[in-house]
């Protein structure tokens, strides 16, 4: 019997096109995986109702993995083999984490990226995150009894090339559809701007637990404008715990943190991170740690506490000013200050930003959800779940980017809080009489000096037909896509000789160290290489049908009737490649066949897209703004 | 694709209808070709056009779609950057009419205008309070506003426009924008 659909205003009428798009705030301490549910957006539990998955992921005997609540009872015990906090280490060499001396790990320092042994080998922060990124998967994939369709993974905006690059990477390797990266600040002023129906200029303050953030956004109708953002990507709750356990070791007259034992300074962390939240709430409250197997008890301030961190909160200060400064507003222009992460949760901070902007900030959402929430309302909307226009997100690239140059200089070509995707070429030439090379080097960072800014990449361009000095003209193109991620070419142009090269940056793993990873396997996947790349091209496949069908109902009128019957014939061998492949073909045959839909479409895109323009400048819109 | 030129201030739906992505910026955003633009209906069209294009929108979609998406969004930004900044837009303005800035090569400015920017270097190496700076940008800040009033003269009032004479007067703000950099540096340093 036919069943009625009845399907909610403004959503997908057919259900079996409702896509399952989720939100990911991959965490330092915690990670939580948010969607939409009849139109709202909710953080999913696991089995015992438990919404937050700390970030911790322990490698056990025999080759097994706990994740989550179980690696972090088991810390204590086993820190050496229980990673947490890996999101500070991505994309990171060691000599880039700060205190990595005070850590409980065995570090392995190779180049591109720093591994932590473990009983099971060497392991990312890549790796550890994609355990915790799969486990978030699998929860979402019990609570609807469905596939994924994509996420929306959140990186602190202050995120660099190579920690985004890491984080896709980790997202891929968990086998998630990667729809974008959004910054954390941008993702809960969705969640906050689209529940509270918010517009004007506000300020985002996120200090989660190992990364600050502060993003300044201008909010109107569905429209998120990042206008300039700022933080430090080490810089967190964590820091607050560190330097509050060396006041109280001192005050007690004990060795210094860095001194004590693994397992001690774990235990006096921990001790100190209690009291600090307790005195988010009380005046005072005990400590007891034990040191050199002796108990010691005191009684803390808050006082004392934000006397002991005072340092940190007047960083996070430094850096919010710069971003009024950048965005040429004063503190008296901002609507409302939003407060994201836990560490929000300690009144010393709160007070700062009553003090600075003249009014309380914005508490009323849970700032531990407000970033997945944030996410999985894009997700929703990215998925094309959400109705059309609903939600628009315009943000920028946080750091600058730029070429080293001659004597070590960095020669800029996207200044920070250009708007993303971007792109912009920059002309070079060479310096010496017949050469017939350059040696391109990609930074980024804000400094003049080269050694002061973070290498992204390195490559060289060869085959210029020798001129004299200055006569070549070698144009390098900068872009960055609407993930914040960074590709660079170069090419000679005086000559019509084309060399063209681009570069993925130095920390990202390549696709082939990815499905080396892959094919190892981790504890969450165990399925099948070979039919799971068949399904995945399947699903790739019945994804571009259905994309190419919905352009053809609502354009088909730009095409005569050679074109469509060309599409058409394109369509249906997509559709007979992927009901006749089987395991002994693998998904090659798909593939092509995908391929040859996605470049005989290309014109039919490109005309879509023009109507779509002229109709916005003509305000055609639905969403006119 | 015919991407002629219209300099109309209302491009005629013919014209629209053949809008490319080589479109001139005030083409693409459909606001007449002057100086002085009116920055609200600048943001309002900004947001209209990324709504169309902007790869969120395409994320279902074929490669070739999200491919075409990205063009057009990089353009749409590489404009909107472009007409929102005064001496973007102004240096736009003169390429337009042919006429090259020469920015790195023509360095002859009037003598004055070198003594002022002497002046200015040497108050801004001696401001050490945040006071001091601000004493100095806001000077800066109103030489920069009558720069900005010139060039509307030159350009939207003129009936024949000087476009040698506004390249000059561009050259002159690019030196003055440069140093409110360098202030911004030294606010930086200093806070």
């Amino acid at each position: 019997m036919a069943l009625l659909q009845i399907s909610e205003p403004g959503q997908a009428p057919d259900p079996h096109q409702r896509r399952i798009a989720v939100g990911i705030d991959l965490g330092t301490t915690h990670s939580l995986v948010a969607a939409v549910r009849h139109g709202v957006p909710e953080c999913l539990p696991d089995e015992e109702g438990r919404v937050i998955l700390p970030s911790a992921v322990r490698y056990t005997e025999g080759g097994g993995r706990q994740i989550g609540h179980a690696a972090l009872e088991a810390q204590a015990e086993d820190a050496e083999n229980t990673v947490v906090s890996a999101k500070r280490f991505m994309g990171r060499t060691l000599a880039d984490v700060s205190g990595h001396q005070r850590l409980p790990y065995r570090f392995v320092d190779q180049p591109g990226m720093v591994g932590v042994a473990t009983r099971d080998g060497v392991k990312t922060a890549v790796e550890v995150s994609a355990e915790i990124l799969a486990t978030l998967r699998f929860r979402a994939e019990d609570t609807f009894d469905d596939d994924v369709y994509g996420a929306v993974i959140t990186v602190p905006a202050y995120f660099d090339d190579a920690q985004r690059q890491a984080t896709k990477d980790a997202a891929q390797l968990a086998g998630l559809n990667v729809l974008r990266l959004i910054n954390e600040p941008t993702a809960a002023a969705i969640a906050y701007g689209l529940d509270q129906g918010v517009e004007g200029l506000y300020a985002v303050y996120d200090l989660g637990g190992g990364t600050f953030d502060i993003s300044l956004l201008r909010l109107a109708r569905g429209v998120f404008e990042v206008v300039a953002t700022g933080g430090d990507s080490a810089l967190g709750g964590d820091d607050y715990d560190q330097r509050f356990a060396s006041a109280l070791l001192q005050r007690a007259g004990l060795k210094a943190l860095e001194a004590l034992s693994p397992r001690e300074r774990r235990n006096v962390q921990t001790a100190a991170r209690r009291a600090k939240e307790a005195l988010s709430a009380a005046e005072s409250a005990a400590v007891t740690f034990e040191v050199d197997g002796q108990a010691h008890a005191l009684q803390a301030t808050r006082a004392e506490f934000e006397a002991a961190t005072s340092e940190l909160t007047a960083t996070t200060l430094r850096l919010l000013k710069r971003v009024l400064r950048d965005a040429k507003v004063s503190a008296g222009e901002v609507q409302g200050v939003v407060m994201v992460g836990g560490s929000t949760r300690m009144p010393v901070v709160r007070e700062a930003m009553a003090t600075l902007f003249g009014r309380p900030p914005l508490t009323n959402l849970n700032p531990d959800e407000v970033v997945a929430l944030g996410a999985a309302i894009q997700a929703n909307a990215l998925a094309g779940n959400a109705a059309a226009g609903d939600l628009l997100l315009l943000d920028v690239t946080p750091l600058s980017l730029g070429l080293e140059t001659m004597g070590g200089l960095v020669e800029r070509v996207i200044e920070r809080n250009s708007t993303i995707p971007t792109a912009k070429a920059q002309d070079f030439t060479t310096f010496k009489d017949g050469q017939t090379a350059m040696a391109v080097h990609v930074v980024q960072g804000e400094r003049e000096l080269v050694s002061e800014c973070r290498s992204l990449a390195r490559f060289e361009l060869r085959g210029i037909p020798p001129m004299v000095a200055g006569a070549a003209r070698i144009r390098v193109t900068f872009q960055v896509d609407a993930d914040g991620l960074l590709s660079v070419s170069a090419k000679e142009l005086t000559s019509g000789v084309e060399a063209a090269i681009v570069v993925k940056p130095s920390y990202g793993l390549t696709d082939e160290q990815v499905a080396g990873m892959l094919k190892e396997g981790f504890a969450a996947a165990e399925a099948d290489m070979a039919a799971r790349s068949l399904r995945e091209a399947q699903v790739e496949a019945e994804r571009m049908v259905l994309a190419t069908e919905s352009a053809l109902a609502a354009d088909g009128d730009l095409l005569d009737a050679a074109e469509r019957a060309a599409i058409d014939a394109l369509i249906a061998r997509v559709r007979a490649a992927a009901r006749d492949a089987g395991p002994e073909q693998g998904p090659r045959a798909i593939e092509a066949a995908v391929e040859a839909l996605a470049e005989g479409t290309e014109g039919f895109a490109a005309a879509r897209m023009n109507r779509g323009i002229r109709d916005a400048l003509a305000g055609r819109n639905v969403n006119e703004i | 694709m015919d991407d002629g030129l219209n300099r109309d201030a209302r491009p005629t739906e013919a014209a629209q209808a053949s809008l490319s992505i080589r479109a001139t910026d005030f083409e693409l955003f459909g606001l007449p070709e002057r100086f002085e633009i009116d920055l609200g209906a600048l943001d309002a069209k900004w947001k209209q056009l990324q709504g169309a294009a902007h790869p969120d929108r395409f994320a279902t979609e074929t490669a070739a779609a999200q491919r075409i998406a990205m063009q057009w969004a990089v353009r749409i930004n590489e404009a909107y950057r472009r007409l929102k900044n005064p001496l973007a837009r102004a240096a736009y303005l003169c390429s337009l009419h042919g006429v090259d800035l020469e920015a790195e090569s023509n360095t002859a400015m009037p003598p004055a205008f070198l003594m002022q920017q002497m002046e200015w270097r040497d108050a801004l190496s001696e401001a050490d309070t945040l006071e001091a700076v601000d004493a100095l940008a806001s000077e800066v800040a109103a030489a920069r506003g009558a720069t900005l009033k010139s060039l509307q003269a030159q350009i939207d009032g003129a009936a024949t426009v000087d476009w040698r004479a506004v390249a000059g007067t561009v050259r002159g703000l690019m030196f003055v924008d440069k140093f409110m950099s360098d202030i911004d540096r030294r606010v930086d340093a200093l806070s």
